[in-house]
């Protein structure tokens, strides 16, 4: 469905650009399809980023850069050293500053012509109708279920199209939810998968520029969704693999039993996402039942004393390329046909990143009989905070 | 029919790490079949256990919603592209 734009709102017609702003914006005016009623359509718009993250930072350089008059920026965490490979709008500087306040800066800097306002909040049912309400448009740039459905179903409630886009490793998706007469998320996925289901850690990563490439197209729908011009992404989902370099598109259809914007709408105010969603809606909980650990320190010490300690290593080779404890590497997926590698009559200790998947294994490996095995508590991270400071982490 | 199966990046770990796998079947329900046969891993990310297909698993032949053709029993032609398209919620990034 090929959806053609209206202007969300009206441009007040005292309303001008001064002599910089013509500069700034001559790019602009020159073309037709934008011209100096785009560019005033553009400076009294009023959208709001949900998440200054991956999608977040090209978005947001984007539309400040565009000259989108007034952005609103919700995001609650400080700058960490991994988010420098993809979250173009920090600097190296800005490791443990609130993400807001330095995004804020950088917007600043390179429009000072616009308003931004700062939400440092975690978006939630009791805040969300409140900060999206003043906005035109809502721009889902978040990396969780729970918010995602939470943005959908406020965006739905007031009425207002939800730009959206999501990545995961090398592929990524994008379209416009919540347009007058078109699907909104729900229409799409009714449900959220179980925690349990969703990749885990060792799974994740994402390739640093397709966030940019996906959120440079969220902010081409936002412009569109403002300037009124040509088709948007509505009723159509686009996906993007970036490995194949290849974009391809799906047909998305409003369900008539979506229920939250379909014609017998059973929810008619925000919900518990989190239980909706189950516990944080992204890595599989724990293994219900405890296994015997040991602390690196004790591990430390015990090898330290000579003891004849196997180290098994069930990460990825990947990550056992990144930093490792010299272990035997047996990934948790090849465990099962790979555990006739192992000697259940010597003391085994497994680990991996952080102690959740070898849990997982530990317990595997005691139901196939291993009695003298341990798990090793935080995983290689912990051994690095509190035996081997010189090891990496990631 | 001869058509194809394109499995998503979520996925692609219990398919041998393939982009596509290519099936004769005359139903969308019957290339899902072999597909979860074959691989028998994915079959738990597909289905529910009383085998319905997952409230946040899509299947698309070509660029179509099967929920808005005959579902499963959607027939297929040589030449057919069948995707599966989960959520993903990935974004910030942490």
């Amino acid at each position: 469905m090929a959806t053609k734009t209206e202007p969300l709102a009206g441009t007040p017609a005292e309303a001008k650009l001064s002599k910089e702003e013509v500069l700034r914006y001559s790019r602009h005016l020159i073309m037709p399809e934008v011209g100096m009623e785009g560019q005033l359509k553009l400076k009294h718009a009023k959208v709001l980023l949900i998440g200054t993250g991956g999608l977040g930072t090209p978005l947001g350089l984007y539309l400040a850069a565009a000259g989108v008059g007034r952005l609103g920026l919700v995001d609650f965490d400080v700058v960490d050293y991994t988010n420098l490979q993809r979250q173009v709008i920090f600097a190296t500087s800005d490791v443990g500053r609130p993400k807001l306040t330095a995004a804020r800066e950088r917007l600043a800097g390179l429009n000072p012509e616009i308003q931004i306002d700062t939400y440092e909040t975690r978006l939630s049912s009791a805040n969300a109708l409140d900060i999206l309400r003043p906005y035109d448009i809502v721009v889902d740039g978040t990396d969780n279920f729970p918010t995602r459905y939470l943005v959908n179903d406020a965006c739905v409630l007031l009425g207002k199209p939800n730009v959206y886009g999501s990545i995961f490793r090398f592929e990524g998706q994008a379209t416009v939810f919540g347009y007058p007469g078109g699907p909104c998320y729900r229409c799409l996925y009714p449900e959220p998968p179980p925690p349990g289901l969703v990749p885990s850690c060792a799974e994740g990563g994402v390739l640093g520029v397709l966030p940019g490439i996906v959120g440079a197209i969220q902010a081409m729908e936002t412009i569109k969704l403002i300037l009124g011009r040509g088709e948007l992404l509505v009723g159509r989902l686009l996906l993007f693999d970036a490995l194949a370099l290849r974009f391809r598109e799906l047909k998305l259809r409003k369900n008539p039993a979506c229920p939250v914007c379909g014609d017998r709408r059973t929810l008619t105010k925000l919900i518990d996402y989190e239980q909706f969603c189950g516990i944080r809606g992204e890595e599989a909980p724990a293994p219900a039942t405890q296994v015997p650990e040991i602390t690196p320190r004790e591990l430390k010490a015990r090898l330290d004393r000579g003891e004849e300690i196997f180290i098994l290593d069930v990460r990825e080779p990947h990550e056992y390329q990144i930093c490792n404890l010299r272990g035997h590497l047996i990934p948790l997926g090849e465990l099962p046909r790979r555990a006739h590698e192992l000697d259940s009559s010597r003391e085994i200790v497994a680990h991996c990143r952080s102690g959740k998947r070898s849990a997982e294994a530990v317990e595997f490996l005691r139901k196939a009989g291993f009695r003298k095995i341990w798990n090793l508590k935080g995983g290689i991270l912990a051994w690095a905070d509190e035996v081997d400071a010189s090891l990496p982490k990631y | 029919m001869a058509v194809k199966v394109i499995i998503p990046t979520p996925l692609r770990p219990y398919v041998g790490k393939q982009q596509s796998v290519e099936f004769d079947a005359r139903t969308v329900g019957e290339a899902l079949g072999r597909l979860t046969t074959q691989y028998e891993e994915l079959r738990k990310h597909l289905y529910t256990d009383d085998g319905r297909i997952r409230s946040f698993v899509n299947v698309y032949l070509n660029d179509e919603d099967i929920r808005y053709l005959q579902k499963e029993n959607t027939q297929l032609k040589d030449g057919d592209t069948i995707s599966i398209v989960p959520s993903i919620a990935g974004g910030a990034g942490r």
